[in-house]
This record gives C-alpha cells, sequence and structure tokens, in this order.
C-alpha cells in the first residue's frame, strides 16, 4: 500500500516531474464537479415541470436570483476555508445596503432626509460591510469568541437594528447609481451576474495561485502547522473576515438594485441556503477542504430548485419544506458519489 | 552507504547546533540546570532521558519556541535568531515532532514548500516550479515519495518524510527527530535508519530523541543523557555501555526505590479467568498491536509495560470497546471498569459532582424503572467509594473541576470500582498524582484484586508495579518479556522495557 518502496536510492527512476499524473487531475475535477449531473436533472426537470423554465428571461430570472446569493457563498466559502464561519454575513447583508440607502433617500420615501450623495452612500454601505467584518474578525479570531454564538448573535442585532430603523418600513425610490449593479444589463445579462462570476473566478484564481489562498487552506487544514510554518494566521483570518462581509453587503446591494428597495426583511434566512450551496458545493466545514467551482455549482442548484419550485404548482407555503427535502437528497448524492463534502 | 555507522569523527567542526550552559525554569521547577550540548554536521547525537527529564524543554530552545534563562543557543556556529523572526529559525532548525505538522488537504509538494515562494514571485504559486523543486528535492535525497499526492492519504512514515523534506528545503541542516520511530513498523524503522544514514552524509546534523536505545546504537555516534533537567551523561556512543546509559536515566536508587521493586506475591486463590485475549491485532495510531494473546483470572493484578507508542495502552482500550480491532477475539465476563489513560478527556465530567461522576457507570442502578434517578442510592454508592479511595471533598456535589489532581484521579478510579466490576482495566491509573493519592489508588486496586476482581494495569511508572502478580513488558505491539514472580528487578524491567539485552 505504501508508494515508498523498500529502498530508496539516489538513482530513482526519473520519474518526469512535471507532468502531472494525469488520472489525478481528472479525479480532481470530477470531485468538484459531482452536482453537474444534478443540475442537469433539474434542468430536464423544469423544463417538464413549465416550458417557461427554458425561455431567456427566465433563465436570466434564476441566474440573477443566483447572483446576491453567490456574493454571500463566495464570501462565506473563504472563511469557511480558513475553519471558521460568520453567520452574520446575512445581517451584513440587509444591513449595509439599508444604510446606505436610508442616507441617500428623501424622506418621502423612507428615508433619513439627508439625501447624501448616491456614490457616498455607495461607501457607507461598504464601510458597512469593513467595519462588521472587522469587528467578528478580531472577536472571533483575537478574543477567541466561538464563532457560532458571536456571529449569531451579531446577525440578530444587525437584522435587529434593520428592523428598528426602518420600523417595518421599504426605502425606494433608489438614485440610479445606488441601482445600478442590481438593474442594470451588459449584453442582456445583468450586471450582478457578471460580477458575481467574476467574483467567484477571482477567488478562485487567488485561492489556487496567491501565497495568502494557499495559506487559507494550510489554516484550515491544520492550523499549527501553519503557524509553525510562520504563516501570520490571525492576521490572515481576521482579513478573510473583512473581505467577507464586505462581500456579503455587495451581494446585499445587488439585491436592492434589483427590487430597486430595500425592505426591512432582506436578508433573513438567507444564511442557511448559504451554507447549503456551500456545503453541497463541497467546501467542507472543518476547513482547509473545497473549491469555488464545486461552490458556484451548489449556487447554481439552489438557485435551480428554487425557480422550479417558484415555476411549478407547489403551494407556496409547502416551497420551504420541498426546498430542504431537495437539499437533503442533494448531500446524499454528493456523498454517495464519493466526495468528502457534507 | 561508506561505513558510517562507525564514529566517523565530524568533517565540519562547526556544530549545526549548540546548547551552551543553558537553564531554565518554569515557575518553581527547573527545567533544565546548566545544559551545555553540541550537534555537529554529518552525526547523529542521541538525547535520552525518562519522561520529565528535560529533552522537551531543551527541544523548544533549540527551536526557539522558549529562551533560555541563562546560557546561550548557538545554530549553524552563530547566535540564535531573536524570538520573532520564525523565518530564520525556520531556515536553520527543524523539528520533527510526534504530532504531524502536515497539512491533510494539501498536496506532498505544497506541504514541503508551505508558506515559502518558490519561483520568481513572491506572492503567485508557480505550481510546475513548486511540483518540480519538490520533487527535485525528493530525488536529491533519495526519498521515493510523489509530490502529487494529497497528503491526507500518506502513511505516518510518509509524512515524516515530507515534514524532513520540508526541512531540509528551507536550508536548515540541523534536524531534531523526536522519538521518530514511536509509530513506525520495523521496516519502517529499517528505511528510516537509511534516511537518517543519508542526510548525515549530505552534512545534516541530527539530534535523535528516542526511549529504544536499541537505535541509538545502530545510527548513532554521541549520546548525551538527560536526568531532571541535569546532563548527568555524555561521550561517544561506543564508549557508553548499556549498562551505564540506563544506569545515568535511572539515577542511583533512593532509599524509597529500591532496585527491586516489592510486590504481592500471590499463586493461590486465583478464580477463573475472567478476561481472555486471543491472537488480538490493533491498528493505531498511538500503538499497534499484533497477536496478542493474554488471560487475566480473577483475583490477579496483570501488569501491561510498555513505552509510549508499544500498544499497551491500546490493549486497554480495545477491552474498553473504545478502539476497533482488526482481528482476534476479546472475551471479558461480567462488568469491566475502565480508568482511561487521560483523565481530562475521559475521566470525568468536570463540571459535575463527585456523586453524580462516581455513579455515571451505574445509572441504570441507581435509578427506577420509569428513569427516575433515586438520589438516596447515588449518594449511598458515592459516599460508599469517597470512603473507599478516601477521596477529600467539601461535599459530595462539589464539582470534580475543583479538586485536586489526586482526589480527580481517585473520582475516576472510584467510577469504575462503582460498577462492582468483575474486569478492572487501569491505564496510568497514578499519573500525575502526590504521594498520598497514589498510595490510596494503588491500595483499592489491590483490594478489587483480593477481592476476586481481574485487574489489567497498563502503566510505566513502576511503583504502580507493586499491586502486580505477574509482568508483561510490550514492545512495539508485542509481549517480549514475562515477569512471573516478584519482586520484579528494576535493571532487567527497564533493559525489557526499552527492548535491550542487558546482561546482568
Amino acid at each position: 500500500m505504501t508508494v515508498e518502496q523498500a529502498v530508496e536510492r539516489k538513482a530513482a527512476s526519473p520519474a518526469p516531474a512535471a507532468s502531472r499524473d494525469f488520472r489525478l487531475v481528472v479525479l480532481n475535477w470530477f470531485r468538484e464537479l459531482t452536482l453537474v449531473p444534478v443540475i442537469v436533472v433539474l434542468m430536464i426537470a423544469g423544463a417538464v415541470v413549465n416550458p417557461v423554465f427554458f425561455t431567456p428571461s427566465n433563465l436570466i430570472n434564476v441566474a440573477e436570483g443566483g447572483a446576491a446569493l453567490g456574493m454571500v457563498v463566495v464570501a462565506e466559502s473563504l472563511i469557511l476555508l480558513t475553519g471558521k464561519f460568520d453567520i452574520s454575513l446575512q445581517g451584513t447583508f440587509g444591513l449595509a445596503p439599508l444604510l446606505g440607502a436610508w442616507l441617500i433617500a428623501p424622506k418621502a420615501s423612507e428615508g433619513l432626509g439627508t439625501e447624501w450623495n448616491p456614490w457616498l452612500g455607495l461607501v457607507v454601505v461598504l464601510a458597512v460591510g469593513l467595519a462588521v467584518g472587522t469587528f467578528n474578525g478580531l472577536l472571533v479570531i483575537k478574543a477567541n469568541f466561538n464563532a457560532f454564538i458571536f456571529t449569531l448573535a451579531m446577525s440578530i442585532l444587525l437584522t435587529g437594528l434593520q428592523l428598528g430603523w426602518l420600523g417595518g418600513q421599504t426605502v425606494y425610490n433608489l438614485p440610479e447609481a445606488f441601482i445600478y449593479l442590481g438593474a442594470e444589463s451588459w449584453f442582456g445579462i445583468p450586471v450582478s451576474v457578471w460580477v458575481t462570476i467574476a467574483s467567484f473566478a477571482v477567488a478562485a484564481l487567488f485561492l489556487r495561485y496567491h501565497r495568502i489562498g494557499r495559506a487559507m487552506y494550510a489554516i484550515g487544514g491544520n492550523l499549527e502547522a501553519a503557524r509553525a510554518a510562520g504563516i501570520q494566521v490571525d492576521r490572515v483570518r481576521i482579513g478573510v473576515f473583512m473581505v467577507a462581509s464586505v462581500l456579503a453587503a455587495v451581494g446585499g446591494l445587488m439585491q436592492a438594485g434589483r427590487v430597486t428597495a430595500v425592505t426591512a426583511g432582506q436578508g433573513s434566512n438567507l444564511i442557511f441556503g448559504v451554507f447549503a450551496a456551500a456545503v453541497i458545493g463541497g467546501i467542507s466545514l472543518e476547513g482547509g477542504r473545497g473549491r469555488m467551482v464545486g461552490a458556484l455549482t451548489g449556487v447554481i442548484l439552489l438557485s435551480l430548485v428554487t425557480n422550479i419550485l417558484t415555476l411549478s404548482n407547489i403551494s407556496s407555503t409547502w416551497i420551504d419544506a420541498v426546498d430542504g427535502a431537495i437539499i437533503l437528497i442533494a448531500l446524499g448524492l454528493a456523498k454517495l458519489i464519493g466526495t468528502e463534502r457534507a | 552507504m561508506s561505513g558510517l555507522t562507525s564514529t566517523g569523527p565530524a568533517t565540519n567542526p562547526v556544530p549545526v547546533g549548540e546548547a551552551q550552559n543553558v537553564s531554565k525554569s518554569f515557575g518553581e521547577t527547573k527545567a533544565l540546570v546548566d545544559v551545555s550540548l553540541d550537534v555537529k554536521a554529518g552525526e547523529c547525537h542521541a538525547l535520552v532521558g525518562r519522561n520529565g527529564a528535560g529533552k522537551s524543554t531543551l527541544v523548544a530552545l533549540f527551536t526557539g519556541l522558549n529562551r533560555p534563562d541563562t546560557g546561550a543557543i548557538r545554530l549553524a556556529g552563530e547566535p540564535a535568531p531573536a524570538p520573532a523572526d520564525r523565518g530564520a529559525w525556520l531556515a536553520r532548525v527543524a523539528c520533527v515532532y510526534q504530532r504531524s505538522m502536515v497539512v491533510p488537504p494539501l498536496t506532498v509538494a505544497e506541504n514541503v514548500f508551505l508558506n515559502r515562494p518558490v519561483g520568481d514571485s513572491r506572492s503567485f504559486v508557480n505550481w510546475r516550479r513548486l511540483r518540480a523543486e519538490a520533487h527535485e528535492l525528493m530525488l536529491e535525497w533519495g526519498f521515493d515519495l510523489d509530490v502529487d499526492r494529497e497528503a491526507s492519504t500518506l502513511t505516518v512514515e510518509q509524512r515524516q518524510i515530507v515534514e524532513i523534506a520540508r526541512a531540509l528545503s528551507t536550508g536548515a541542516r540541523f534536524l531534531i527527530l523526536d522519538e521518530p520511530t514511536a509509530a513506525l513498523e520495523k521496516a519502517a524503522v529499517d528505511r528510516l535508519f537509511d534516511r537518517v544514514r543519508r542526510l548525515r552524509e549530505g552534512g545534516v546534523g541530527v539530534l535523535y530523541i528516542s526511549h529504544h536505545l536499541e537505535e541509538i546504537y545502530e545510527i548513532c555516534q554521541r549520546v548525551s543523557v538527560l536526568r531532571d533537567g541535569e546532563l548527568v551523561l555524555a561521550g561517544s556512543v561506543s564508549d557508553v555501555s548499556q549498562g551505564a546509559l540506563i544506569a545515568a536515566m535511572v539515577g542511583s536508587a533512593p532509599p524509597r526505590r529500591a532496585t527491586e521493586i516489592e510486590a504481592t506475591r500471590k499463586t493461590a486463590g486465583l478464580g477463573d479467568v475472567a478476561l481472555e485475549l486471543k491472537q488480538l491485532n490493533v491498528v493505531s495510531r498511538t500503538g499497534s498491536v499484533y497477536d496478542l494473546d493474554l488471560a487475566v483470572r480473577a483475583g490477579e493484578c496483570v501488569g501491561l509495560v510498555g513505552l509510549q507508542g508499544s500498544g499497551s495502552a491500546t490493549v486497554g482500550d480495545a477491552v474498553a470497546g473504545l478502539v476497533k480491532t482488526r482481528s482476534g477475539s476479546i472475551t471479558a465476563r461480567g462488568v469491566i471498569g475502565y480508568v482511561p489513560q487521560d483523565r481530562h478527556q475521559r475521566g470525568f465530567a468536570p463540571q459535575l459532582g463527585v456523586d453524580e461522576n462516581l455513579t455515571h457507570g451505574v445509572l441504570a442502578r441507581i435509578s427506577s424503572r420509569l428513569g427516575i434517578v433515586s438520589v438516596r442510592r447515588r449518594t449511598d454508592i458515592a459516599r460508599r467509594e469517597v470512603q473507599r479511595l478516601h477521596i477529600v471533598a467539601r461535599s459530595l456535589d462539589q464539582p470534580v473541576a475543583s479538586l485536586s489532581g489526586g482526589n480527580q484521579q481517585k473520582v475516576v478510579v472510584g467510577r469504575a470500582l462503582a460498577a462492582e466490576p468483575s474486569v478492572l482495566v487501569a491505564i496510568n491509573p497514578t499519573v500525575g498524582v502526590d504521594v498520598a493519592s497514589k498510595e490510596a489508588l494503588l491500595d483499592a486496586i489491590a483490594e478489587a484484586r483480593d477481592r476476586g476482581v481481574a485487574v489489567l494495569l497498563v502503566s510505566d511508572d513502576f511503583e504502580d508495579l507493586r499491586v502486580c502478580t505477574r509482568l508483561l513488558v510490550m514492545v512495539r505491539g508485542r509481549v517480549t518479556t514475562r515477569f512471573d514472580r516478584p519482586p520484579w528487578d528494576r535493571q532487567r524491567l527497564i533493559g525489557a522495557v526499552e527492548a535491550l539485552e542487558v546482561a546482568v
């Protein structure tokens, strides 16, 4: 069973170093693309359920719905890879765009009345994300609070602030610049979809080729070994929390632009879908394992499920139950196909 | 392989690592007192000593994890780098610990160059170069390991190779191997020795820490012995006899520690076989067991003695049903009481009271058919065990976490005895407790034995062995020596445990 031979010699067979074992490469990709067959089956099912499914406008609709979710999945996946997680990303997803919108919208449309420049509003959105991420990172990593209970409390707090400030109302009538990301299209495809795809790609390349990306895998895989190798484990982990919260804020901006308003409930219960997509996509909850390609397939799968359920005649009160059941089935399939996810 | 097993003179006079009169204390405890030791390029220097002798502290000083109170560490002929400059330390010295420092989800190549840039860019990974350089390194040192394999699929031996390769790739020529053979099989040990010889040929200096003294005679040139933080013996391996080595480790026997360990002689009054192991095979990271046959009768106490990794503790865990056996059978009559090795991990629920902890194993007996626990019956049983073991607690419901270590351990043993077992398995039951507690614990075990309990006592503390009626010594998963009648000869026992043939 060992690759090692009984006697090693310096004159060991000069195996070609640069040519990687082809089977390994294929196997790795196969692992990442476990969900593709499931997605194909779902698409067929979608077509059967409702002919509207395969129309361009519906598919764009699916992609648009997946874009905001996808941003948060990228964010959560980065944190999960380093062995932590952040439940309050959904709070940031709601609160950050709300604060921005509140400061720029006129009083008539439930704004504060300050009517700031929309660009300043965008800066506020990102700043809120950065602030929440920094706070979470410092307290979870430096002060060693338990990530689950701390970010859960943060999530409740952020959502509560959102509801309290708005008093249950909706901020609407938002300026063009603020909703551009969620409302405009390039070449017939929403800007949000482009941005999300770009985020997945940049994250994937960063994780694969950047030193800090590799350090993230090392930290999640064996914290002590990473520390011993001289990796600044705390700095990297806090940085990841910060980046993730900013990404979640951008995701919230997409959602706000899509509906051209910020509701008091934006972001609530989002995080369950985020975890589901990441985990189905092969991101390990233990840390150190998983790739962005897989996470992307998780997002696609979940968005399709939501769309097909809406198109089908299932009563809307049953959608959550079916949603949950399908996630469980996807987890089971992923396990069967032999990856170590879930 | 030229005849380097003989004590060839070091080619390079500059030591790769040197401790100059270092002392280190932790609070009241003097971990190291005025220790000097050097490792030259191309030599393998053995560091031996019993547990707590100061070996780990010395390693921590050499690797920069701790600083000496007085004295100095020099690496590659220069003063040691600043403590915060991890990179500088890593470029001069590396230690392969027993606990793995490999990142499982990453490939071998990436593990080798963990957090170090390969190629032109400091920020971006050049995968082709990374793999090529890792491959080249493996070829250069003759390690046959596929650099594209994921580290999670590697054996213990292969993980060691990754860590050694990592050390070499930083340019470090001072390598500390901390009990490298503890989890290896015989063939793997031989391959490790080949590797160490090749490292020496390549100018690497190795500080070799091991409990297995026979290994030292096989691959080391010099040996240093630590005892109670002091360097008690240093010299060329060829000049130090095995007897002298053991004598240095054990020290002159203080009056209480006679060379012979008195133990109860017991032949009559043995009952039937209560615990029987047949051809037991267990594979474990912490020590595998091969083809073990063992029968313990009611009323006897069998001592299972071995070093860490010898498999002795694994036998205890297997009997308790906590590790999966690969083959063979374990038959026990009646209830098994179990005293785990690590009391903090498996011994007790720290926030719960003494009474609850003592009765966790007998909940069925103290509760009604509906599952309602009878406080009265719980108190009765708890009180009985408290008296039996002389547990000192303010009240029966005092949380175990707030007791002294000795009393915590008494609770653990009491929990095992409360079930009125017919078989008692105890692993290092007196580790880290004060003398009075030790007496109480051993008395309780002896009393159980005399009541007709079949006791299997796994221990590397020779004091414990006085309650045993016979001993089995395990080395690398097999029983190698048997001692059938007390008293136990300390020298012979150590020789057997350390796998040495001692001429007595």
